[in-house]
């Protein structure tokens, strides 16, 4: 990692003991075994990076006032904090910070764009698409509006989970208000053509929104150039508090939504109440930091997952990846082990946590939608296990992580009735399961 | 998941995996869940010459739970007369290793892999009353 984040990870002790979760603050010759549990669950959520951390401090208990208090010191020096917090997650988008408004997190940046913007158009346009694999709080939101009488076209995806432009284009309607496309998937890292699907939505007429939580400051993104009308951003999926989020709504041309949340009018009556100040320093501190490292991190994740892809393939065979290899996350690996389910897998991995696909690990005990949204047979979705990297994540971590993954795979593939069946050329497709 | 302990070392050390010839007329051989269900249990029993079953062994794809389940099942069925492991219940199966109420469905496959295995040895014994 940079000689930044390094430091930071080493230097405070604030945090007390075990730190990151991480090995590098051992740093003594000859050790091989990082510190465990080792985190590879980044997509799930990050550490709040230290120096966002130090940024917000002093925002609880010494600058405290509410921003919106006009006419004394302790709102003024607050407001002045917001703002420039505004200015940060403005800059890593290419927006302008009256574009950004203040939200709890994602999912209601997610809600404000998708239910504001239908409701505020559905009596002229009342037809919105979105994709299967959107997160839950898209696909939830969309169905709950279609009970509000709008319509809701999901469209599928292709193989390797990106949007078939031509099935988009097609799905269009002189009744379509919005389409709501993420940037880049939670499970499989892949990223969709943000510029294509811009272009496309100006062209119609129709409003562009993307769920960019996994995206921001992982990957370039310019609302500009991509001509995006609606993006959402997620504090806690990028070293930034959690609790915290925001919606990037257009001003040119204007973006007209309902506000979900009424009350005081704050940030321009699209989402009233308090700004949580030192939440807002973090995002911003967040934004800051990402959009000076993201160039150097991009490079070195891509590399340590790539590293860690190889070394787990090299060493075991039938192992597929989920998803794109190339328009991806740096930092996502989703992998499928065939004839190992995933999340006795888990159980065998348990000093790297990383989540599953598997049905066995969800409490509805269904496989993961996405998954099977791309043609992953059901078994194989069972089997898959998903690697999130991230800023913190050492070498080292993922040397031993090769090793654990092919230790237990292998054990578990001679526990495997269905790889004892592979090896004796059985075709298991061909067998009827009874079921039970 | 925070699973028990004896769950966990069935997990870490899991009894009698491996295989018989399924051609041995001694041997019974049960099949049972599905790859798409994301539980498989193949659980295999020799029958000795005393009618009591001399080994099991059994190889499962599937979660903790149904890995330590079948474990269990292989363990407890040895040295049993056939209907003896087959009065066998899941529900004792989830009591032993605390299943959690969303795994009990592994207990119930493995219950229903020692039957299998159990009917398959006795199909292969009926020739003295199958019916002409």
């Amino acid at each position: 990692m940079n000689a930044e984040a390094k430091k930071a990870a080493n230097g405070n002790d604030k945090l007390g003991n075990g730190k990151l979760g991480n090995g590098t603050e051992r740093g003594g010759a000859g050790r091989n075994r990082p510190h465990t549990p080792i985190y590879l669950d980044y997509q799930a959520t990050t550490p709040t990076d230290p120096r966002v951390v130090e940024a917000m401090l002093p925002y609880f208990t010494e600058k405290f006032g509410n921003p919106h208090s006009r006419n004394h010191p302790f709102g003024w020096e607050a407001e002045e904090a917001v703002e420039k917090a505004r200015e940060q997650v403005a800059a890593i988008i290419g927006a302008d910070p009256r574009e950004i408004v203040f939200t709890s997190g994602a999912t209601e940046s997610n809600n404000l764009a998708i239910k504001g913007v239908m409701r505020f158009h559905k009596d002229r346009k009342n037809h919105m698409i979105t994709l299967v694999t959107e997160h839950k709080c898209v696909l939830d939101s969309a169905r709950h509006l279609e009970m509000e009488g709008v319509e809701v076209t999901y469209l599928p995806v292709q193989q390797n989970g990106l949007v078939d432009m031509t099935v988009l284009a097609a799905a269009i309607t002189p009744k379509t208000a919005l389409i709501s496309i993420m940037a880049a998937n939670n499970e499989i890292g892949v990223i969709q053509p943000l510029a294509e699907i811009g272009k496309l939505c100006r062209t119609k007429g129709v409003y562009f929104h993307t769920d960019a939580a996994q995206a921001v400051g992982k990957i370039p993104l310019d609302v500009e150039a991509m001509h995006i009308d609606l993006m959402s951003i997620s504090g806690h999926k990028i070293y930034g508090p959690k609790g915290m989020g925001a919606l990037y709504v257009r001003r040119k041309p204007r973006v007209r939504l309902e506000a979900l949340i009424h009350g005081g009018g704050q940030e321009r009556g699209m989402r009233s109440g308090t700004l949580p100040t030192p939440l807002c320093v973090g995002l911003g501190e967040a934004c800051a930091i990402a959009m000076k490292e993201m160039p150097a991190e991009a490079e070195r994740l891509k590399a340590l997952r790539e590293r860690l892809y190889e070394g787990i393939t090299r060493r075991l065979p039938e192992v597929f990846l989920n998803g794109d290899h190339e328009n991806r996350l740096p930092g996502n690996l989703n992998l499928s082990f065939a004839y190992v389910e995933g999340e006795g897998l888990m159980m065998g991995i348990k000093d790297l946590s990383v989540s599953s696909g598997s049905a066995c690990t969800s409490a509805s005990l269904e496989p993961s939608y996405v998954l099977r949204a791309l043609g992953v047979e059901e078994e194989l979705a069972h089997t898959s296990i998903r690697f999130g990297l991230g800023r913190f994540t050492t070498e080292e971590e993922i040397d031993y992580a090769i090793e654990q993954v092919v230790e237990a795979v292998s054990r578990l593939r001679e526990l495997s009735p269905l790889w004892e069946m592979a090896q004796e050329g059985i075709d298991i497709k061909s067998i009827k399961w009874a079921e039970h | 998941m925070s699973y028990s302990e004896k769950l966990l070392d069935h997990y870490d050390n899991p009894r009698n995996v491996g295989a018989l010839d399924k051609n041995d007329p001694t041997v019974g051989t049960g099949l049972v869940g599905a790859p798409a269900c994301g539980d498989v249990m193949k659980l295999q029993i020799k029958v000795g010459a005393d009618g009591r079953i001399a080994d099991a062994k059994f190889k499962t794809f599937g979660c903790g739970s149904a890995i330590a389940s079948s474990s269990l099942a292989t363990e407890w069925i040895k040295g049993k007369r056939l209907d003896e492991a087959e009065s066998i219940k899941n529900t004792e199966i989830a009591q032993h290793l605390s299943l959690p109420p969303v795994k009990i469905h592994c207990s119930v496959l493995a219950e229903d892999a020692i039957k299998a295995a159990i009917r398959d040895y006795r199909e292969k014994h009926k020739p003295a009353e199958a019916a002409e």
